[in-house]
C-alpha cells in the first residue's frame, strides 16, 4: 500500500569548480550526503559523467544522422551526474538533492520517473 | 418577504464560501485525486440545491457536503475498473465507507493549504491552486481576477494538479524542521492574493475578502502560530483604509486620507489580532508590519503619527526580511522622526547601491523629501524622474499634481 516514487536526481553545475574524483571522494559535504543515502536505501544507481567537452549529441534528420561535438543544450549549467533514487515523496527527494555538494555551487534537478 | 427557495439559495451560496474547500480538501483526502474531489463537491453543492428547499437544511451543512460528494465520489469509482481497484485499498482506510458518522470526518483543509503553496509549484501555480481548491473559485473567476486568460489559466491549474500528482508532492502539513519556511510560502501566497485585489479598483475586491477569508481559516488552523495572525491583522488594517486611498482615480497619500472615512470596526479587529500575535512572543515580518500599519492607523490625525516608533519597527523589520524597499520605507519613517535630511542620507545610500534601479518609488520618495525641506529644482528633478518610472495611471497623476504645486 505504501508507494515509494522513484527520481532521477541530474546534479548540474557550470563546471568551474569541477574537483576532481578524488578531491570529491573526500569531500566531507560528499561523504555525508553518501552515508545519508546509505542509510535511507535510496540509491538506485549513480554515476558522475566526464566534462561536457567529451559530450556527443546525435540527432537523426530525415533519415540521415547528424553527429556534433558538444552537450544537446548550450546552458550556464550541464549535467554532471545523475543518481536514480527511491524515497517516500518530493519533500524527501529535496531533502536528498539538498545534500548534495553541487546544490552549494550549482543545482539539482529532480525529475520524477515516468513508471 | 423571502421567498423560501431564495433562502436555501443564500444558505447554499455561504455554505459553497464556507465549506467548498474543507469539501474539496476532504475529498482529496480520501481519493487522492484533485479533479474528482472538485468535480464531486461541485456535484453535492448541486444536490444541496435540489434536496434542502425539500427536507430543510441540515444541521450541519459542511459535514452534509462533505458526505454526499465522498459518497459521489464512490459511485463514480465504482463504475470503473481501475476505480474499483482503488475503492479496494479506500477500504483499508476506510473500514465503513458507507457510513462513517460526520462527526469524524477531520478538518482536511490545512494539508491542502500547504500542499496548494508547495515550492515545487511556480508561483501563480500556487496562487491559482489556492483561489480554486480553497476558495473555490472558478476558473474564469480567477483569470479574471489576476488578469490572465481563461484557457491559460486552466492550463496552469490543470499542470499545476499534474505535477502534484506526477511529481509525488505530499498531500500533508510538513514537519516540523520545514514547517517555518513553508508557513512562509503560504503567507505569501495570500498576502499576493490580497495585494492583487487591494491594487486595483473596485471590481477585484473580492478578491481581499477570500485573502482574508482563507487567512481567518489558517488561522484556525493553526492557532498556536503568530504569523498567520500577524499577516489577518495587516490586511484587516489595510482593509480599513481601502475607501480613501483613491479619489477621483488618483492616489491619495496616508497623510491626505480622510480618516473619518476609515472603518473603525476592521481597525479594532486588525489591533486586537496583532495583540493576539504578539503576546506569543515570536515575532515576525507580518507582526511587525501589522505593527506599522496599527501605528498609522490609531492615530487620530497625520501629525500626530508616531514617526519614532515606527522607524523603530521598520529597522526591525530589516533585520526580519532585509529589502531595499523596507529600506526605503524605513527611510522616509526617519525622515519624519529626525527630520528630513536624516532621511534624505538614507534615500542617497540606496540610490548610490543601485538595488532600487527604475523602482519609481525610489525618486518619488526623494522628491517628496526635497518638496519638504530642499531645493526646488531638485524636487522637480525627482518627481520628473519619478514620472518617467511610474507603472500605473493613478500613480503618475499624482506626480503630476505634487510636480505642480511646486
Amino acid at each position: 500500500m505504501i508507494h515509494r516514487m522513484k527520481y532521477v536526481l541530474l546534479i548540474c553545475d557550470d563546471e568551474t569548480v569541477s574537483p576532481s574524483n578524488e578531491e570529491l571522494e573526500a569531500d566531507p559535504v560528499h561523504r555525508a550526503w553518501r552515508a545519508d543515502l546509505d542509510r535511507r536505501g535510496g540509491m538506485l544507481i549513480g554515476a558522475r559523467l566526464r566534462p561536457v567537452v567529451d559530450a556527443t549529441t546525435v540527432r537523426v534528420r530525415e533519415g540521415e544522422t547528424l553527429v556534433s561535438d558538444g552537450p544537446f543544450a548550450e546552458t550556464k549549467d550541464f549535467v554532471g551526474g545523475f543518481v536514480i533514487v527511491e524515497c517516500a515523496n518530493m519533500d524527501e527527494a529535496i531533502e536528498i538533492a539538498s545534500g548534495h555538494p553541487y546544490a552549494r555551487w550549482g543545482g539539482v534537478e529532480i525529475r520524477p520517473v515516468w513508471e | 418577504m423571502i421567498a423560501p427557495e431564495d433562502r436555501v439559495r443564500a444558505t447554499v451560496d455561504a455554505a459553497y464560501r464556507d465549506e467548498w474547500g474543507q469539501v474539496v480538501a476532504t475529498l482529496i483526502g480520501l481519493m487522492g485525486d484533485w479533479d474528482l474531489a472538485e468535480d464531486c463537491a461541485q456535484d453535492a453543492f448541486a444536490a444541496a440545491l435540489a434536496s434542502w428547499p425539500r427536507d430543510g437544511v441540515p444541521r450541519r451543512p459542511g459535514a452534509w457536503l462533505t458526505t454526499a460528494a465522498r459518497n459521489r465520489a464512490i459511485d463514480r469509482l465504482r463504475r470503473d475498473a481501475a476505480g474499483a481497484a482503488r475503492l479496494r485499498q479506500l477500504a483499508v482506510l476506510a473500514r465503513d465507507a458507507d457510513e462513517p458518522p460526520a462527526e469524524e470526518i477531520p478538518d482536511e483543509r490545512l494539508r491542502l493549504i500547504f500542499t496548494c503553496c508547495h515550492p515545487a509549484l511556480g508561483f501563480p501555480a500556487r496562487v491559482a491552486l489556492t483561489l480554486r481548491t480553497l476558495a473555490g473559485l472558478s476558473t474564469a473567476e480567477i483569470a479574471r481576477a489576476l488578469l490572465t486568460a481563461e484557457p491559460a489559466m486552466a492550463q496552469r491549474l490543470v499542470r499545476a494538479k499534474r505535477k502534484i500528482q506526477e511529481s509525488g508532492i505530499p498531500y500533508r502539513v510538513p514537519p516540523a524542521e520545514l514547517l517555518p519556511q513553508r508557513l512562509a510560502a503560504v503567507l505569501a501566497v495570500l498576502y499576493l492574493v490580497f495585494n492583487q485585489g487591494y491594487g486595483e479598483e473596485d471590481r477585484r475586491r473580492a478578491l481581499t475578502a477570500e485573502a482574508i477569508g482563507l487567512t481567518r481559516v489558517l488561522v484556525g488552523l493553526m492557532p498556536h502560530e503568530p504569523e498567520p495572525r500577524g499577516l489577518l491583522a495587516l490586511m484587516l488594517l489595510h482593509e480599513a483604509r481601502r475607501a480613501t486611498r483613491t479619489h477621483d482615480g488618483m492616489l491619495v497619500t496616508l497623510e491626505n486620507q480622510d480618516r473619518s472615512r476609515w472603518d473603525r470596526a476592521l481597525i479594532a479587529e486588525g489591533v486586537a489580532t496583532l495583540d493576539d500575535a504578539l503576546a506569543m512572543r515570536r515575532t515576525g515580518p507580518y507582526q511587525v508590519q501589522a505593527a506599522i500599519a496599527a501605528c498609522h492607523a490609531t492615530a487620530p490625525d497625520a501629525a500626530s503619527t508616531d514617526w519614532p516608533q515606527i522607524a523603530t519597527l521598520y529597522a526591525e523589520l530589516s533585520r526580519l526580511a532585509p529589502s531595499p524597499v523596507v529600506e526605503l520605507n524605513r527611510a522616509v519613517a526617519v525622515a519624519m522622526a529626525d527630520g528630513v535630511a536624516s532621511g534624505l542620507a538614507l534615500v542617497d545610500e540606496l540610490t548610490a547601491s543601485g538595488r532600487l534601479d527604475g523602482y519609481h518609488l525610489l525618486p518619488a520618495t526623494r522628491a517628496d523629501l526635497l518638496r519638504r525641506d530642499g531645493p526646488v529644482a531638485e524636487a522637480k528633478a525627482a518627481y520628473e524622474q519619478a514620472l518617467k518610472l511610474a507603472p500605473t495611471e493613478a500613480e503618475r497623476r499624482y506626480l503630476t499634481s505634487r510636480l505642480r504645486e511646486l
